[in-house]
């Protein structure tokens, strides 16, 4: 099969089709707060909102920021409309999905628009989560109201300043493609921004019917695509300019290790080594340039006092997770009483998971550029947390977090990793340009990413299911270890709940399957061990879609029927779930024979408010496993832009099989065993799956898209091997057996 | 040290085992050539050296001195190479990070075979790591650039 024609949406079910029906959407403008409108000058119209304080997320350092001008929207007096995004483009689409959003009510001209990151600033706060950041497949969901209500309110207002300058009535008024017309009158948006400005902003507006989108639901090109095929786009990593200079910092090697004594006679013989200095992380060599900089820090000489975590083990680490597992955790989900009614199952199958910590490894190395000057600070970074690493920033400085100035660069992937509740690498180079008295770009290499912790945990599962005369499961006892991504946060007591880190048994403990299983009991045991973790993309669903997918494959196989006609009895009641699964497996040819040697496994798994359907077709060749292609249906709702839903499950899709074929970090004698590509593999080209995306036409609101096309690949993986193989794989990454490499 | 970069031939202030990559970057402000791993192992700095892809993070300035290096910014001037209006009419790109050398990677492959098929270019690009998944869409965008080449 060529590898040109797949992929491509073709039939009706590819194509997002908005539905007539829907009420046009009546919305109170000022309902969010106080509409701002900012004189710029000569820019033109200045649209932007203050957003109010008391979100629920709302670590204590933010509170002090007051609401600022700001802007969602400029419109210059030549037409150029330029978008400001509250949210970080790290490969997600939000560069193009959200000015889609502000264009489609404005009636602009497409051509016209350019994108910038917005400031860090209260003003641009998450409609839901209260501070700055990207994360949890939202952006499109917490933006889809705010974003069109920003276009649709500059919309009126050009609509009024034309009226004015036509001598008409505003209902005489159109727009249309970046122009106002009445009659034979007409008007660009450029020439009327600046009367537009000074007009009193419209109290309510009314948003366009679903059947009037001209770019919602569209398959449209980035429009970051030029300068990231140019090489000009900025990245974290390109920031330059006079007098920066590069540190690169050598840490303990092992976590929770303290500094003892270091010499750096030597790191300051080395040519452009300007300074040594050390800070709460480890020590800093900073240089004229990246090189003289890592030269230097190959000259230190350093002696750690390595603490409580110099014999961390991977081997004694799962033991002690099996050890915790045969204990009875604290529940997270409880029903009837599974213990008791196991006992009149007809059978009984019990199984035990592992699945490893996993570094998220963006192409681009973390980095951190911070300028600290009088009283002020600016930094340059890509980041997902604007406002936690502002707050960090500004207590370190002793400055308020209005005092610095965050400058949101192109992020070269992010998976989760430049969303840190303690601002790791940010508070690290705050730290160095302070102690050196320098702007400094502090860099890490791939070794100090794939060493540098903050990892998805490892988890054990433990799981025992009783099964009834019919086939089905009538008790289902789970227990789950792992480290809580949560705990020790500021966002512990929003998410840790009775002593379950919600993102530990998300995906298990409000499992649909479960629902009609009479008799469960879910419980988490979340023990420290001194490895920083942290969310992952996906998060607690990268480990419980693969358990709990293989497990029903199981069941279903043990009761001697079709994997997705079991799955369809069990999810009787969740249409959606229904909808991805017959779609998936009707666009796979699900149940038509293939070649000998290859094998089909489904999965289906919800998250982030979207579902995704995934069937992979295997085979082991050349003793290794081969995903020829992997067919995906997702239902997220209504869909902003086609096109990079496509790309998001292509790319969710080689996330988690990387994952589930190559990656894990583990430890021996404290220390991470892997440093770099070379022993930390992930997915390469020539391993890359033919992938088709189905999109299911949806009215629903919009559900997220960047995580939920990661969690079913390793499962429906794992659940083809089975077929083709007899051999339940329980850990990741997947491991053939001798007999299975042939 | 003098190198020929993108068609001119600059002064370079550096010693001459420092990596080509961080003369680009640092000293010469070409930024578009990118850093990954440092140990030719994700090709995000990939560069034509006499036409050939080359990992410039780990070749020393003086294995390159007197060649002529081209990086993406002297791939063309206005992303008109047949690589870059492929990959904006495919449109490849996710975070973008990787794409340079990609790009570059798949014009040196197009160097030699003119019209390269699946296996061709698996094993031209498999050393270019992304981790946001284009691989599909890059396949296309090769083969989309041989015909637009032709």
């Amino acid at each position: 099969m060529s590898t040109r024609e797949v992929g491509r949406p073709t039939g009706p079910t590819d194509t997002f089709l908005p539905r007539s029906g829907n009420p046009p959407l009546a919305v109170d403008a000022g309902r969010r707060g106080l509409l701002k409108i900012g004189a710029l000058g000569a820019a033109g119209l200045v649209i932007g909102f203050a957003v109010p304080l008391d979100a629920f997320a709302q670590p204590a350092q933010v509170k002090a920021t007051l609401p600022q001008p700001n802007a969602f929207l400029r419109i210059a007096p030549n037409g150029e409309i330029t978008v400001l995004l509250a949210h970080s483009e790290m490969g997600q689409g939000v560069w193009t999905a959200l000015p889609m959003l502000i264009a489609e009510e404005l009636e602009a001209d497409w051509s016209k628009i350019k994108v910038e990151h917005a400031p860090a600033g209260a003003p641009y706060a998450h409609t839901a989560f209260g501070i700055q950041m990207t994360g949890g497949s939202t952006t499109t969901a917490s933006e889809f109201e705010r974003y069109r209500q920003v276009g649709a309110m500059a919309r009126v207002m050009l609509q009024e300043a034309a009226a004015a300058k036509f001598g008409v009535p505003v209902a005489q008024v159109r727009a249309q493609n970046g122009f106002m017309i009445a009659g034979d009158q007409r008007a660009g948006y450029g020439e009327l921004a600046e009367a537009a400005a000074k007009l009193t902003p419209p109290a309510t507006v009314a948003l366009k019917h679903p059947k009037d989108w001209k770019l919602i639901g569209h398959a449209t090109r980035r429009l970051d695509s030029p300068e990231k095929i140019s090489g000009r786009a900025q990245f974290g990593m390109d920031v330059q300019f006079d007098g920066l200079k590069t540190a690169v910092v050598a840490r303990s090697p092992v976590f929770g290790g303290k500094l003892k004594r270091f010499d750096g006679a030597a790191a300051l013989r080395i040519e452009g080594v300007r300074a040594v200095v050390e800070v709460p992380s480890g020590v800093a060599v900073v240089a004229d340039n990246f090189w003289f900089a890592k030269r230097g820090r190959d000259a230190l000489e350093i002696e750690w006092d390595l603490g409580p975590n110099a014999a961390l083990d991977t081997e004694a680490l799962t033991s002690s997770y099996q050890r915790l597992a045969a204990g009875n955790g604290t529940p997270a989900a409880t029903v009837g009483d599974a213990s008791k009614a196991m006992a009149d199952a007809k059978s009984v199958i019990e199984a035990e998971y592992v699945v490893p910590f996993l570094a998220h490894a963006p192409m681009e190395p973390l980095n951190c550029t911070v300028k600290i000057g009088e009283g002020t600070c600016e930094i340059w970074t890509g980041t997902q947390f604007q406002t936690v690493d502002q707050g960090a920033a500004a207590k370190i400085l002793g400055l308020e977090p209005d005092k610095v100035e965050i400058h949101t660069m192109f992020l070269g992937g992010g998976f989760g990793r430049r969303a840190n509740p303690v601002s790791d690498f940010v508070s690290e180079a705050v730290h160095i340009a302070k102690a050196a008295k320098l702007p400094v770009k502090t860099v890490w290499t791939r070794e100090d990413d794939i060493r540098g912790g903050y990892y998805r945990p490892m988890f054990l599962h433990r799981a025992k299911i009783g099964i009834g005369e019919d086939g089905m499961p009538l008790a289902w006892q789970q227990h789950i270890v792992g480290e809580s991504i949560m705990a020790g946060t500021p966002f512990e007591p929003m998410m840790v709940k009775d002593g379950i880190d919600a993102t530990s048994v998300e995906g298990i403990a409000d499992s649909p399957y479960l629902k009609s299983v009479a008799h469960h009991r879910i419980a988490l045991t979340s023990p420290q061990n001194g490895v920083p973790v942290l969310w992952w993309r996906s998060v607690g669903h990268s480990h419980t879609a693969f358990v709990m997918e293989t497990l029903i494959d199981e069941l279903a196989r043990a009761a001697d029927r079709d994997p997705v006609e079991y799955r369809m009895e069990l999810l009787k009641g969740h249409p959606r779930h229904l909808g991805v699964l017959w779609l998936a497996a009707d666009k796979a040819q699900w149940g038509e024979t293939l070649p000998a040697g290859r094998a089909r496994g489904i999965a289906v798994h919800e998250s982030f408010g979207s579902f995704v359907a995934q069937v992979a077709e295997v085979s082991i060749e050349d003793g290794k496993v081969r995903v020829h292609r992997v067919v995906c249906a997702i239902d997220c709702g209504m869909v902003v832009n086609p096109a990079g839903v496509r790309a998001q499950m292509e790319s969710g899709v080689v996330f988690g099989l990387g994952a589930a074929l190559h990656s894990e970090v583990t430890f021996a004698n404290g220390r991470v065993q892997q440093s770099n590509f070379h022993d930390y593999e992930v997915l390469r080209l020539h391993e890359m799956p033919v992938v088709e995306v189905h999109i299911v036409p949806s009215t629903e609101n919009p559900g997220g898209a960047g995580e939920p096309g990661t969690p079913p690949i390793a499962p429906a993986v794992a659940n083809a091997l089975y077929a083709l193989t007899g051999r339940r794989l329980r850990r990741l990454p997947i491991a053939l057996a001798a007999g299975e490499v042939a | 040290m003098q190198l020929k970069v993108n068609g001119e031939t600059r002064e370079v202030a550096a010693p001459d085992d420092m990596p080509l990559l961080w003369a680009l970057r640092d000293v010469l402000g070409l930024t578009g050539t990118k850093f990954g791993c440092g140990i030719a192992q994700c090709g995000v700095c990939t560069v034509h050296v006499d036409g050939k892809p080359l990992r410039a993070c780990v070749t020393p300035l003086k294995a390159v001195m007197g060649k002529s290096i081209t990086t993406i910014e002297g791939l063309s001037r206005d992303n008109s190479h047949p690589v870059q209006r492929a990959w904006a009419e495919v449109d490849v790109v996710q975070c973008g990070y990787c794409q340079s050398g990609q790009i570059m990677a798949a014009a040196a492959l197009l160097e030699v075979k003119p019209d390269p098929s699946d296996a061709d270019i698996d094993a031209a690009l498999s050393g270019n790591l992304c981790r946001c998944g284009t691989y599909q869409r890059i396949r296309e965008a090769v083969h989309r650039a041989a015909e637009l080449a032709s």
